[in-house]
Formats: structure tokens, sequence, C-alpha cells
């Protein structure tokens, strides 16, 4: 049997100053890790929960991004007549065609920001059954109105119910505010697609995006619209879409994010290992102790090293709860597909807390190792000698 | 444990030598020693005369640097670490001048960790530790920390620990040297009750004459020479 855990436990709660200390630096490692952990999986969660697997997008071939693309009017129209599209209750098909431009406008800090204008069709909504108005009415199609994202709203300047935007050199009355359930088109702004298309000056659409009346269907509408060479498009899952635009922002998050941690993760190892290594020294006659009574140095080492990894567990656990209170936070960060601002929430999930707390843990561990093994290979007779 | 004739220990031609900045410090020389089971001896000599070395040895926390080391019927010299830690906890009861108790487990945690290296049960354990706590009458200490216990009671502590897996060789290196009079000689009649009672070989290292007068046997150690 191994040394009991009272042991270890027992000894933490003795050196109370060096235990918190240790832990306090482990949890701010473990708080950063779970941080980027936090911030890249909100911004990939946006952007994932932004498509519906049931809708289909139609971008030009070779686009990445809706502001790359461009779809004709007439190839528009084409599209909207596939026969694999759902329909609406008045017997129309279910599928909206949108236009998307850049607008630079100002945050309520006065820094500037690159904001998503879509201009929608009366379906946008109904295939988007995350959107729903929270504040006044949608806009009045061939009207200066604009409705905004719930998150576009709380960061952009003016963006209030009641207040005037200027867009394209005219003035836009704010009619109504949505909620887009965390997704990206939280952060837009959209108005009547037709009213926009002369006044951004812009004789195409962007995308065209449809509900497929099977699923299975997809196979069939893709193969037919990517094989047409009048429209030189591509058709993908509006889900995949929008995953695909967060990869290299998540990535690089991640990558950044990890980096930093790991730099920060090295000075908390070299805490660890110096408490550990003052822990084994203040304790050299109790490692004695125990050897002569009959303990292996696998279980002195056992249970240094569990000392260490309960110590950095300590550390873990301070780390994901300073991370609670980060959880729902809005931010907003550049999305590179698309060069516009998107807000999203950090999201702290159980599994970023355990990843958090296993984190700890092998900093514990590693920073444990070292010392634990230098306790397991004391000669016996000199550690009873010591003071 | 014993050879066919009951000697417990056997020791033959034992050398001892450390080194100190590269010289060589022979510690025991020739040592020839062997005791039977049952036995209350006691080593003396002055200091650094080897007689703590000489009982490290035996106990199996030290190794010889020549000559042969038999205890319990078992060569120590041929056993690997783990065996040999295996075999202390079975054999080996220590007692140390400092009492060595560990300081954040109460009396009963630590007369307990000799036996968390046997297969008793809980319960087994908890009737063995109760048992030798109250041999040595602290029976009502057992949730006592060693700072909140005097040097006497810590040594009884101690003790317990020593006995409470059944060794066959009670090893006390200084047992009285850190106390006061009436402490110690409180010490030492337990010691020899457990030796008469429980039929335990005590080996005991001390430099008190009075201390070894308990012994049935003296041995004096002079500049690593044994001289009975």
């Amino acid at each position: 049997m191994a040394i009991p855990l009272a042991y270890n436990l027992r000894n933490l709660s003795a050196r109370k100053v060096s235990t918190v200390l240790t832990a306090l630096g482990i949890g701010l490692v473990s708080w950063v890790f779970i941080f980027t952990l936090a911030l890249a999986g909100g911004f990939q969660s946006a952007l994932q929960a932004t498509g519906s697997p049931t809708n289909a997008i139609v971008i030009r071939n070779g686009s990445t991004a809706e502001l790359t693309s461009i779809v004709a009017r007439d190839a528009a129209a084409s599209i909207e007549s596939q026969p694999e599209i759902a329909r609406a209750p008045d017997g129309t098909p279910l599928a909206t065609h949108e236009l998307v431009v850049l607008w630079n406008l100002k945050r309520k800090n006065g820094t500037p920001a690159n904001v998503v204008v879509r201009g929608v069709t009366a379906k946008s909504v109904a295939l988007r059954p995350k959107i729903h108005l929270v504040e006044g009415r949608m806009f009045r199609p061939g009207l200066e109105e604009v409705v905004v994202g719930k998150l576009a709203q709380a960061r952009i300047a003016h963006c209030a119910l009641g207040d005037r935007i200027k867009l394209a050199g005219r003035q836009w009355s704010i009619v109504g505010v949505f909620d887009a359930q965390g997704t990206a088109f939280d952060s837009e702004i959209w108005g009547d697609v037709e009213l926009f298309m002369p006044v951004f000056d812009r004789p195409v659409y962007q995308s065209v995006t449809l509900r497929l009346d099977e699923p299975s269907h997809f196979g069939a509408l893709r193969k037919r619209l990517e094989a047409d060479p009048r429209m030189s498009v591509q058709v993908k899952h509006e889900d995949e879409f929008y995953a695909a635009q967060s990869a290299t922002l998540a990535a690089l998050l991640r990558g950044l994010g990890l980096f930093v941690t790991l730099v920060m993760a090295l000075g908390a190892i070299f805490g660890a290992l110096n408490t550990m290594y003052a822990a084994v020294g203040s304790r050299t006659k109790e490692i004695g102790t125990l050897l002569a009574l009959g303990f292996s140095r696998g279980s002195i080492l056992t249970s240094f090293l569990i000392e260490s990894v309960l110590l950095a567990t300590l550390g873990g656990l301070l780390g994901s709860l300073m991370t609670l209170p980060v959880n729902g936070i809005t931010t907003s960060t550049m999305n590179f597909a698309s060069f516009s601002e998107i807000a999203f929430r950090f999201q702290v999930t159980p599994s970023m807390l355990l990843s958090g707390m296993i984190f700890a843990a092998v900093m514990g561990a590693l920073g444990g190792f070292f010392p634990s093994r230098k306790a397991a290979r004391r000669v016996i007779v000199e550690a009873l000698r010591e003071a | 444990m014993a050879s066919e004739n009951g000697t417990l220990i056997h020791l033959r031609d034992v050398h001892k030598v450390y080194y100190r900045d590269r010289i060589e410090v022979p510690v025991l020389q020739g040592i020839n020693l062997d005791v039977h089971e049952g036995e209350f001896l006691a080593l003396m000599g002055p200091s650094g005369s080897g007689k703590s070395t000489l009982l490290n040895l035996i106990a199996g926390i030290d190794a010889p640097t020549k000559g042969e080391v038999r205890v319990a019927g078992e060569s120590l010299g041929t056993l690997k670490p783990s065996r040999l830690a295996a075999w202390r906890a079975r054999h080996i009861g220590f007692i140390f001048q400092l009492y060595n108790l560990i300081p954040v487990l109460t009396a009963y945690q630590n007369v307990e960790l000799p036996l968390l290296l046997t297969r008793l049960s809980s319960r087994e354990r908890k009737k063995r530790v109760l048992f030798a706590l109250g041999l040595v009458g602290l029976e009502g200490r057992a949730k006592h920390f060693p700072r909140q216990l005097s040097g006497g009671e810590e040594q009884r502590v101690a003790i317990a620990r020593a006995i409470v897996a059944d060794p066959t060789l009670l090893v006390a290196d200084e047992p009285t040297g850190d106390l006061d009079a009436k402490n110690a000689a409180e010490i030492l009649t337990l010691l020899k009750r457990l030796n008469e009672e429980l039929k335990k070989t005590v080996l005991m290292v001390t430099h008190d004459p009075h201390a070894a007068e308990r012994a049935h046997l003296i041995y004096h150690l002079d500049k690593g020479v044994l001289q009975s």
C-alpha cells in the first residue's frame, strides 16, 4: 500500500504560503490556457452556429467568402428555381439572394470597425430560424430602414433603436434589433437587398442561400449547379461554409494562446520545481524514516509526485474558478476570412475546464518529477542524519 | 526466522569504510557477532566508535564494505533494494533517538504506517494499532499530533510503531538520548517488557551505562572493533 494521502495533504496545508503562491502561479497559467480556449472556442462556435445543416449556400466558384463572390441576377433566379429547394407555405422557393458589403463604422469607443452590411429578402429570416426580432420591427422594403444584430447594437455607435446611421451617403433609420443567438449574424446590419444594390452600387448579389427539401438532395443540386458553365458557382452546406471560415483564425488564436501559455507554463513548472525541492529538502529525515520502515523508493517517488500534482491541481482549480467570470462576456475580432468584425461570447465549457485542470496536473507532474526522484534516491542513513 | 541454533543475527568479518574527501575512514573492522532470538543486547562505545553504523548494517539500511551480515535467515548483501525494503518492513522495528515521527500524521497514523506495507484489512490494522498504543499506554492519545505530545510520549508512539507489525528484531539507536531521567527509565522499562513479555529480540545502541544495564548482554565498540 502507498504512503497515505493524508501525508501529502497535510504537508501542503502545513506549508501554506509556498502552497498558495505556487498554486496561484499555476492557476494563472491555467487561467490563460482556459481563456485562450474559451476565446477560440467562442469565435469558432459563433461561426459554426451561423450556418444550418439543412441550408445550402451558393457562391462563385473559387471564392472562399461571400465578400469575394458574385452571383449575377439571372444566375440567382436560375438557382432559386431548382427542384431540390424546399417551399415556403405560399409555395414559393425557400431561398434568398443576398448582398454583402463591408462598411467602416465607429465603435462606441470611437475606434473603427468593418461591419457586415447585408442586403436581404423576406426569406432571409425564414431561412435562419435562430433569428428573431427583440426590439422594434423588420425594415420595410424600399425604405431607408435597417435592422441591426444585437451585438452590433451593443458595440457600434448610433445603432440603438430609433437612431440613424450613415451608410453609402444616406441616413438609415434603425427600426429593429434582432437576436441571432450568438451567431455571426448578430454582428451585422440588415436592410432591403433591392434598395442596397443601387445605393451601394453593386449590380450583383454575393450569395444565394436555400433550404433543401431533403438533405439527401444536396448532392444532386450541387452536381447540376456546379456543372452549369453559365453560372460558375460552388454549392456548400451552409454550416460547413461558416465553419471553414472560422478555422484559420481559431487555429491562429489557439496557436498564439498556446505559445503564450507554454512560455508561462515554463515559469510555473519552475515554481513547482522550486516548491517541491524545498519540500523534499525540509523532509529529508521523514523520507529516510519512511524508507527505513520499508516503503519502497517507488512509493516515495509516487507520494511526492502526487503531492506536486495535488498542488498543481489546486492551482488548476483556482485557474478554472478565475475563468468562470469571463464566460459569456462579449468581445470582437477581425474575421480573417471576411475582413469584418465579428462579435462573439467567450465560451467556457466543462471540457475546457477539464483541459485546464489536466494541463495544471501535467505542469505539477513535470515540476515535481525531479524533486520526487531526488527524494526517492536518498541514501537512508544520510537522510536519517539530517536535522 | 533464526537459524537452527537460534541465532538471529550473524555477522562475520564485517568491515565498513567511509570516504571523506577521498580519505578512507575505517569505521568497523572485522566485526564478528552472533545474537540469539529473545536476547536484549546493548552496544556501547564512545562517539564515532561505529555503534550506529553497526546497528544500521544489522537493520539493513546500510551495507558493509566487506563481510557477511545475515539477519533473520537472510544474507542482506544478496537482497535487491526492493526486497531489502520488504525485508525491513517484515523483520525490523526501528526506534530512533529523536523519535522520527511524521509530524503531519497523528499518533494513530504514525503507528499504522508499517501496517500499510502488509495485506491486513483496515479493521485488522485498527485493532493492531490500538493494541500497540495500549501497550505503550497511549490509547487516549491516538488522535494527537506529535507536536501535541511530550518527548516521552513521542518515543512511546515510536515504540508502538516499531512493534505494531510484530517484527523479528527491534533496533533502538540511543532511545533515551533525548529524554529526561524519568522518561528514559519508563522507555527502558517498556523495552525490557517487550523483550520479556513479547519475547522480542532487542538491539540497543547507547552510551548510557544505566540504560545498558537493562540488557542481557553488553558489547563495547572501540575504534570499530567489538569487545564483549
